[in-house]
């Protein structure tokens, strides 16, 4: 008979399509819901969160340019590799935060829906939210969102339904983004990223950073190169507030902290938020 | 040591360019370059950490270094006096930013560029010079007569500075003599009608040159001839510069002032984008020939893209927040 040695994963960031440990070298224990150690994990630093811009700023051309309808098919090709490893995420969740099992399904089947849910919007939130607007002369008028570009996102601590809900939205109409992955249940977020980064999502659309919510998303907050900032998982109100002024240097769009029942059904505002409006005459009878 | 500039032909060399088999017997006595050894000491000088006051300085004097260039088919007048515009005042929101070194355009937009940045004629202290390459550049192939009026057009233009490509065909086929002529030629051909002359500078197309022992004999060959400078690259071949080339380029400056008392410039050209690749370099001639090459008279980057990062770091430090390429020009 013999014995198997432990396969230990070690937990990197998820930058550019790539899995790089973090430039500082730094990782943090993290335990499980009974206070016991369960791997560690990168603990980014600022020069990650500038690398993760730079690989979502040169994924957005790409991505934004992509076709609705595309974008939409490879949100739902997330959703089919996630379902395809529902066991792994189920154990994992309940690991992390000590559910039952048939709460860990609720909270990865919730998860997948909502892929599928934001996939299917991918090429019918223009019709809803652009418009043909009435002017009183011989033109076309009308507006079409847009993606505002990229999108820094603190994640909410839920760690797979949490992060699905704040990531999905977002790149559904064309943005990419950096997220903060929760500061305590950081794992689940970096086996989704493995998920991402074998369904045809473009290396950069999403890039996951595990770490101090305090420490980066300051930087990311003054970046001059980020267009949007979803606060979703900030929990401390004088941080929320202080990267709020920061973020208006450049007038980013931010989405403020608040109150929010994941299970809950979706609305679009998630979508809106990070999408801006451009209007065109069109002159008619050329 | 107080360096003087470098004259055709020196007294010093005056025998081992007598003849293509005596230049050949010199270029190919000079010491051998060990690769694996240059490339490991280019790579550990490029691990260097810099920090912060340095990193301000190291930028500045970097800005300070470019040769902003623009060197294509679809140039238009519209965009040398863009680029001439950004070389003075690359900051616009920032006075305390310094200028470039030299606009480096094709020798047709020598004109447009003085205009753009209102030289008048005389000293060329204090204000951005006006570089143009010429002989046939970038492949070089063409008459030398065609290559030398290039040449006096330019400089009749008004330019302050030749960036002169050599003849890798002869080159690499052993003609030696044939290359030092020519730029011995060249060089000449640079002197002004009041008798001052630009300044040269040899561009030895390093990706073209297979080898660092060549790249060392195309050096000694550049300084012996009497360019002012020596510099990497066209910027159309890659790879271009290298940082294991620079070091071989450095250290052959170093061994020719030694041997004769004049400084020869260096000047990378092609390829560094980012302002890390810049600081490498910048470490890379403190360490190989020391700060009396950290100025602008006697080390250059070739660059267009490089500014903008260099810029965009530049406010990362004085403002504290990362900044986007959206505040900056495109070219």
């Amino acid at each position: 008979m013999s014995t198997r040695l432990d396969v230990k994963k070690t937990y990197k960031l998820y930058i550019g399509g790539q899995f790089p440990r973090s430039e500082s070298g730094r990782s943090y224990v993290v335990n499980d819901a009974k206070g016991t150690f369960l791997a560690n994990a990168s603990q980014a630093s600022r020069k990650d969160a500038r690398d993760a811009v730079l690989a979502a700023r040169a994924a957005f051309g790409g991505w934004s340019g992509r076709t609705a309808y595309n974008r939409g098919q490879v949100v739902y090709r997330i959703a089919e590799v996630l379902e395809g490893r529902r066991d792994q995420f189920e154990a994992e969740l309940r690991a992390a935060e000590g559910l039952n099992a048939a709460k860990a399904r609720t909270y990865v089947d919730a998860a997948v829906d909502r892929l599928v849910w934001y996939a299917g919007w991918a090429d019918k939130i223009a019709q809803v939210t652009g418009s043909a607007n009435a002017v009183a002369g011989p033109y076309f008028n009308h507006s079409a969102p847009e993606p505002t570009g990229v999108v820094a996102i603190v994640a909410p601590s839920g760690p797979l339904l949490g992060l699905v809900s704040v990531v999905a939205p977002v790149i559904t109409t064309g943005n990419t983004c950096v997220v903060i992955a929760s500061e305590p249940h950081p794992l689940t977020a970096i086996t989704l990223g493995e998920v991402m980064a074998t369904s045809d999502l473009p290396g950069g659309v999403v890039n996951v950073l595990t770490g101090s919510v305090a420490e980066i998303a300051p930087w990311l907050a003054s970046h001059m190169d980020v267009n949007g900032l979803d606060l979703t998982g900030v929990a401390d109100p004088d941080l929320a507030r202080s990267l709020e002024e920061a973020a208006a240097d450049n007038l980013k769009r931010v989405r403020r902290p608040g109150v929010e029942d994941l299970l809950a059904a979706p609305a679009l505002d998630r979508m809106t938020t990070f999408l801006e409006t451009k209007t065109v005459w069109h002159p008619m009878g050329i | 040591m107080k360096a003087t500039a470098p004259s055709p032909g020196a007294t010093t060399f005056a025998q081992e360019t007598a003849s293509d088999a005596a230049l050949r017997r010199f270029l190919h006595g000079l010491p051998g370059v060990d690769q694996v050894g240059a490339e490991q000491r280019a790579a550990s000088l490029g691990t260097r950490s810099i920090k912060t006051e340095s990193k301000r300085q190291a930028i500045d004097l970097a800005i300070r270094m470019v040769d902003l260039t623009t060197l294509e088919g679809m140039d238009t007048p519209g965009k040398v006096r863009a680029l001439a515009a950004k070389a003075m005042r690359p900051d616009p929101a920032d006075p305390s930013c310094p200028s470039t070194a030299a606009v480096c355009v094709y020798g047709d937009m020598v004109g447009v560029a003085r205009e753009a940045l209102g030289v008048s004629a005389g000293s060329t202290a204090g204000r951005v010079h006006v570089a143009a390459v010429a002989t046939a550049f970038p492949s070089g192939r063409a008459p030398l007569d065609v290559k030398l009026t290039d040449t006096r057009d330019a400089v009749e233009a008004g330019a302050d500075e030749i960036d002169m490509v050599i003849d890798r065909g002869a080159f690499l086929s052993g003609r030696y003599l044939q290359v030092y002529e020519e730029i011995v030629a060249v060089r000449e051909a640079c002197v002004r009608a009041d008798g001052s002359s630009a300044h040269l500078k040899v561009i030895l197309e390093t990706g073209e040159l297979q080898t660092y022992d060549n790249v060392r004999r195309a050096s000694w060959l550049g300084m012996l001839a009497g360019g002012h400078f020596i510099k990497t690259s066209t910027g159309k071949i890659q790879p271009a510069a290298t940082l294991p080339v620079i070091l071989v380029m450095l250290e052959a400056v170093r061994d020719f002032r030694d041997t004769t008392g004049q400084q020869v410039g260096v000047k990378p050209a092609g390829g560094i984008r980012t302002s890390k690749d810049a600081i490498k370099h910048l470490v890379m001639v403190n360490e190989v020939v020391g700060s009396d090459w950290l100025d602008p008279d006697w080390f250059r980057f070739g660059a267009s893209t490089l500014l903008n990062d260099l810029l965009m770091q530049r406010t990362k430090m004085q403002t504290g927040r990362y900044s986007g390429p959206d505040y900056f020009t495109l070219d």
